[in-house]
This record gives structure tokens, sequence and C-alpha cells, in this order.
């Protein structure tokens, strides 16, 4: 294992070594110690490596992410994830506004809560939070799935396109042209998947959750449903 | 008098209920919805038209026009970008979509540029081979919607442009129309085909300058501190956007007033939002001037860029650089008189074709059917755009000399008058032939 101590190596040091690897890179497995919070940790990553965080991380934690595996120890800042191509990110604690903002691909696991706008406008990404979700989460939601153990906010998936949403508490609020939909098999069998990757799939069953998505009333405008913008 | 000789009175337009105004009450009437339209304001307003150059005198020494050298490159992105940018002229082509343009305009427009040794800039939708392998130097927009945004296609840029708004609408997002939302535009902004696509007017991730400085460190640290990174701004309070975006850490601003062009806004919008070009530059400048940061963090300007007089009064305001969008596209073809008898069959006329947004356009700039982009020949419109580039240079270098100057950037307020009272105070430029600069220092 490759251990970085950010008390005596810089930020910038550390993302330009991991930036360096190869596609084959030997070393795969490093250890980040003292993050203290710092902004843009490991952003950027191109390579199958697997790194741990050992404590909190600040804004854009693991920023457009591609193929390695991100476990942050303690809670993570702002955008976590934000942009992410492919990979995992596993955020121990609760992760701030705009988790998985944008993101492509990948799946983003969150153990504890995530703040506003969760998954906005996210392209693909898959995301389970294991608590609860903050208001305007899935704003603008075009593809990709978010799974939530708890509750979500208010204006839940406004404006959304085709993301899938799994929500197992209570909705304070649906957005604009969100609405509640029949939960199929081939849902519940996606879902089940999403369960298992995360590791909670023994804890919680499908039959738990109800799905949300788009009306697909706002996709062309139309001036009757000008008070819906 | 007889009643048959008293004189008429005769019918009176109001100037306020004008001809265009109540056509656009009966539209409004007869619809519901406002009008969407491509381009930039099309209101008269204080341009650059309104300042004049001194010239040299018995006071002043010029240059000889053909024999004494006057240069024109610009370096972009020196305060922190391992890798700034070096350009032979300071005309840059500003930010335009590939979904707004055909792949075959963006093309020309990569071609046209280097040859004339400067940079292209994306839109909202991604970077396309076209462009990337056409254009030299080539920025890369990141903007609130991230359509088709990936590191990848990061690291291949020249240089970020964060834009944060621009000055056809400042303050509002973008809008690309179901009718040209292709398989193509669809797949690169994983949206179903044929929606409207309506782009966020916020980024998703940062919000303010405090989470705007962190979100730069970001893109520095993903690409290695190389890129430079600019930060756009629409013309509304130039003097704290421009000291804002500084304290964020950009390497470059760029300032784009009302008369820049959009793919498609409400029109209400276009004409009525946001100030003129020619307002901007001055409280931008003092803002930098105030920093410290003037020739440090560069500044471009865009907005009504038409000939080299018009590049020539920016740089003397103090731009180190401007852009152009409309002009560039009128180069390649766009609002050719040739295409009149489908502009007519349009309802409209060359020179006032502004549905960019229906992807009918008769020159196959603004459209993405096939059969309309293929007449659009990006070798031939290249050179067009090249040609014009080099217009707009070698006009700037005619005034520049005539000034004195043995480079485009020594232009200077000192250099310049206005026409009129209005442009004075905008410009801070003494009215001609007086020493009178209404307005003071105000922002």
């Amino acid at each position: 294992m490759h251990v970085v101590d950010l008390a005596t190596t810089t930020r910038r040091e550390l993302n330009q070594q991991l930036h360096a690897l190869a596609a084959d890179t030997n070393d795969t497995h490093w250890r980040i110690d003292n993050p203290e919070g710092q902004h843009a940790l490991v952003a950027g990553l191109d390579a199958p490596v697997t790194v741990e965080i050992m404590g909190h991380a600040g804004y854009y934690c693991a920023g457009m992410n591609k193929l390695a595996t991100v476990i942050i120890g303690g809670n993570a800042g702002v955008g976590v994830a934000e942009n992410m191509m492919s990979g995992t990110v596993h955020v121990k604690g609760d992760a701030s506004q705009s988790a998985g903002a944008t993101a492509h691909g990948g799946l983003l696991i969150i153990d504890g809560d995530a703040s506003a706008r969760c998954g906005i406008s996210m392209k693909g990404v898959d995301i389970v939070v294991k608590g609860s979700i903050g208001p305007m989460s899935a704003f603008m939601a075009q593809s990709g799935t978010i799974v939530v153990l708890g509750d979500a906010g208010e204006a839940l998936g406004d404006s959304i396109y085709e993301a899938r949403l799994f929500v197992r508490g209570e909705v304070k609020s649906l957005g604009s042209d969100c609405i509640e939909k029949e939960m199929r098999p081939e849902h519940k069998q996606g879902l089940r998947k999403l369960l298992q990757d995360a590791g909670v799939s023994e804890e919680v069953s499908v039959d738990e959750f109800r799905r949300y998505g788009s009306a697909r009333q706002l996709y062309n405008f139309h001036v009757d449903n000008a008070a819906a913008y | 008098m007889d009643a048959e000789n008293i004189p008429q009175t005769l019918p009176r337009m109001s100037a306020t209920f004008d001809p265009h105004s109540l056509a656009e009450i009966r539209r409004a009437a007869a619809t519901g919805i406002y009008d969407i339209r491509g381009g930039g304001t099309k209101r008269k307003l204080p341009h650059f038209d309104d300042l004049l150059f001194l010239g040299a005198s018995v006071s002043r020494y010029p240059l000889e026009g053909y024999r004494e050298k006057c240069a024109t490159d610009v370096w972009l992105g020196t305060r922190f970008a391992k890798k700034p940018i070096h350009l032979k002229i300071p005309v840059t082509i500003a930010g335009m979509s590939f979904g707004a343009l055909s792949g075959q305009a963006k093309e020309a427009l990569g071609r046209g540029a280097t040859i004339a040794g400067t940079s292209t800039t994306t839109g909202d939708g991604g970077m396309t081979p076209e462009e990337r392998g056409q254009s030299e130097t080539l920025v890369y927009q990141y903007l609130p919607s991230r359509y088709g945004m990936n590191p990848d296609d990061l690291r291949k840029a020249d240089a970020i442009e964060v834009v944060v708004g621009q000055g056809a609408k400042p303050g509002g997002g973008g809008m690309l129309l179901g009718q040209k939302i292709s398989d193509r535009v669809a797949a690169m902004r994983n949206l179903p085909m044929g929606i409207d696509q309506r782009s966020a007017c916020r980024h998703p991730d940062w919000t303010g300058p405090d989470d705007l400085e962190i979100k730069i460190e970001e893109l520095r640290e993903i690409t290695d501190w190389e890129k430079p990174i600019y930060v756009k701004v629409g013309a509304t309070r130039p003097y704290y956007d421009v000291a804002l975006a500084v304290k964020s850490g950009a390497d470059v601003v760029v300032l784009d007033g009302m008369q820049g062009g959009t793919a498609a806004t409400q029109d209400v919008f276009i004409e009525h939002v946001g100030i003129p070009i020619l307002a901007a530059i001055r409280p931008a400048v003092q803002a930098l001037q105030d920093l410290g940061m003037h020739r440090k963090v560069q500044l471009i300007v865009s907005g009504g860029i038409r000939n080299g007089a018009d590049v020539a009064k920016a740089l003397a305001l103090g731009a180190d650089a401007v852009a152009i969008g409309t002009a560039a596209l009128v180069a390649l073809g766009d609002n050719d008189p040739v295409h009149e008898a489908e502009y007519q069959a349009m309802g409209t006329t060359a020179g006032a074709y502004d549905d960019w947004h229906e992807g009918r356009d008769p020159a196959g700039i603004t459209t993405q059917d096939p059969a309309l982009a293929s007449r659009l020949d990006p070798v031939v419109a290249g050179r067009r755009l090249a040609n014009y580039l080099s217009v707009l240079t070698l006009e700037a270098q005619t005034i520049a000399r005539a000034c004195g100057k043995s480079h485009l950037h020594n232009l200077e307020p000192e250099d310049l008058v206005a026409l009129s009272i209005e442009a004075a105070a905008m410009a801070r430029v003494p009215l001609a032939g007086t020493d009178w600069i209404p307005g003071g220092q105000g922002l």
C-alpha cells in the first residue's frame, strides 16, 4: 500500500502522483492520512486504483473520477464525485450539497445523509444514499438512478428527464413534472442490484420503495404549462 | 372656407406604439407566448462608432504605415497556468455550441481561426472532433448544464472557460428547441431526441465567488495547473463581477456586452437585460487596475465587434483581446443575400434572419438538418473567416500606427474622443473638441 500523509505532502503533489499512474500500475492501493477537509482531493483520477481517505474531505473530492474506487472515511464537502464518469466513490459519513452532480457513470454510495441538490443534472450515475437527501435533489436529472433509504426533501425531481428515483421513506414534495410511477419487475430487479452493490440488500427489501420519475409533460414547451415553470 | 378645402390631418403613427410594437402586441395576443430568436440586441445603442481616434500630428509621432512594425500578438493565461496561450492576433472566436451550429460550421470556425493564428471556443454540448481537429487552439467551455462535459475533453483543451453568463442574456440559461435536437446532439447531451433542451442558469455545484474559487482550484488540479482558466460574464455590473472573478482565481476574464449573440432566447431578455459593451469596458479595466492586475489577468471583450476600428477601440479602452461571434458567422455566410429568396419564403430578409432556433438556416450554419448543413463547405467558409480576421487585424494596425503605436496594446484611452455625451460618459473619454468627461469615475 502506498501511504501519503497530507501533513507533509501537498494536495498538488498527491494529485499529480495519482494522475501520473499508468492504467496497468501496480500501485493499486493508496491511503491518504490527515486529509483535514482539503478541497479537490483525488480529483481527476483515471486509473483502476483504490484510494482510502482517512478522514473528512472538502469540496469536489473525487471530482470527475474515472475507473478509481475512492473511500472517504469521514464526511464529504460540496460536489463529492461531481461529473464522475466511472468507478466507485463511497462516503462513510454525510455528504454536503450537490453530491454526484452531473455525474455520467459509476456508483456513489453515501452511508449517511446527503444535503440539497443530490444528483442535480445527473447524466447516468447511480447514487445510493443510506440516510436521507435534502431539497431540490435530482433537479433536471437526465439519466441514472438515485436510491434513498431514508426520506427526500422538498421538490424532489423538479424538471426531471429520464432518471429513476427510488425512495423508501417520505417525500416531502415532488417538483414540477415529477410523479410517482408504478414499480414494475424490471425496476425491482435494477433496484435489487444497486442495493447489493451498496451492501444493504440484506437490510431492506425492494418492496419498501416507491418509484418516481418524469411525467414528460414539460419536454416541449407549451403555453398552457407556463404556470409549471 | 369650404369644407372640402380644409386641410386634412395626416395619419400619424405613434412613436411609442410603433409598427414593431403593434405587431408584437398582435402576435402575443394571437399566440400567448413570447418571441424567441437568436442573435443579440437590435436596438440602437451607444457603441464604438461613437468614438474616434485622434491620430498623430505635431504633438504625437506616427509610425510608417507599410514599413514600421505594429505587433498584434497576445498572451492569455499568464497568471497561474503552466501553459499560457500565445495568439498571433487579439481577435478570438467566441463560444458557440455544436447543436446551435452545424458540425460543418464548427469545423469552418476551427479552420479559419487556425489559419489566422487565434482560438475558437466550444459551447453548450461539449467538444466535437470536427472542432478539436481543426482548431490549433481550443477553449473548452464549462457551463451550468455540463452537457458533454468529461475530463478527457477537459485535458484535450488548451484553456477552460467557466461560463457564468453571456451578454445576450445575463442571468439566463440556454435553450435549444426540439427541432435541433438530432440523434447526435441528443447523444452528446444525454437527452431524449426531439425535446426542448433548457440549460440551467446556475452552476449545479457552486454558488457565489467563494465557491467559484474552489471550483477553479478543482479544474486546475484535474488538469495539473496547465490550462489557463477563463471566467466569462455577461456585462451587468462589470466592476464587481471582474473584481470577483479575479478574486476567484481567473487567469482571464471574458466580458460580453448585450450586443453579443445567443442561439435562442426570449426577445425581451435580449433587448432589456444587460448593458452595452461600450459601458462595460472601463469599469472592468478599473477593477483590474484597482487590484493591480491589469495586463496580469487578461480581459477579453465581446459584443458587437464588426471591424478593425472596433477592435482598436476596445483595446484602447484597456482590453487585451476581443471575441467575435455574430461577425464570424456572417463571414462564414450567415444572412448572405445570396439566399434572399429563401429568407423571403420564411417571412424575413437577408440581414434580419434570426430564427436560428428553428434550424432552417439556408446558409447551413445554424442548423442540424443534414441537407442544409451540407451547403456549407468548411474549407471555403474557413478561408472566408481567415480573410475577415486578417482584415480586422490590418485595420486595427492601420489605426494603431496612425496613433504612433508599435503594438496594438499600446493604444490607450488618451487616443480617443467621443462624439456623444453618452459615449463620453460610458467610455470615460472626452467629448470631441472639449476636455469634458461626463459622469465622473462612477462604477
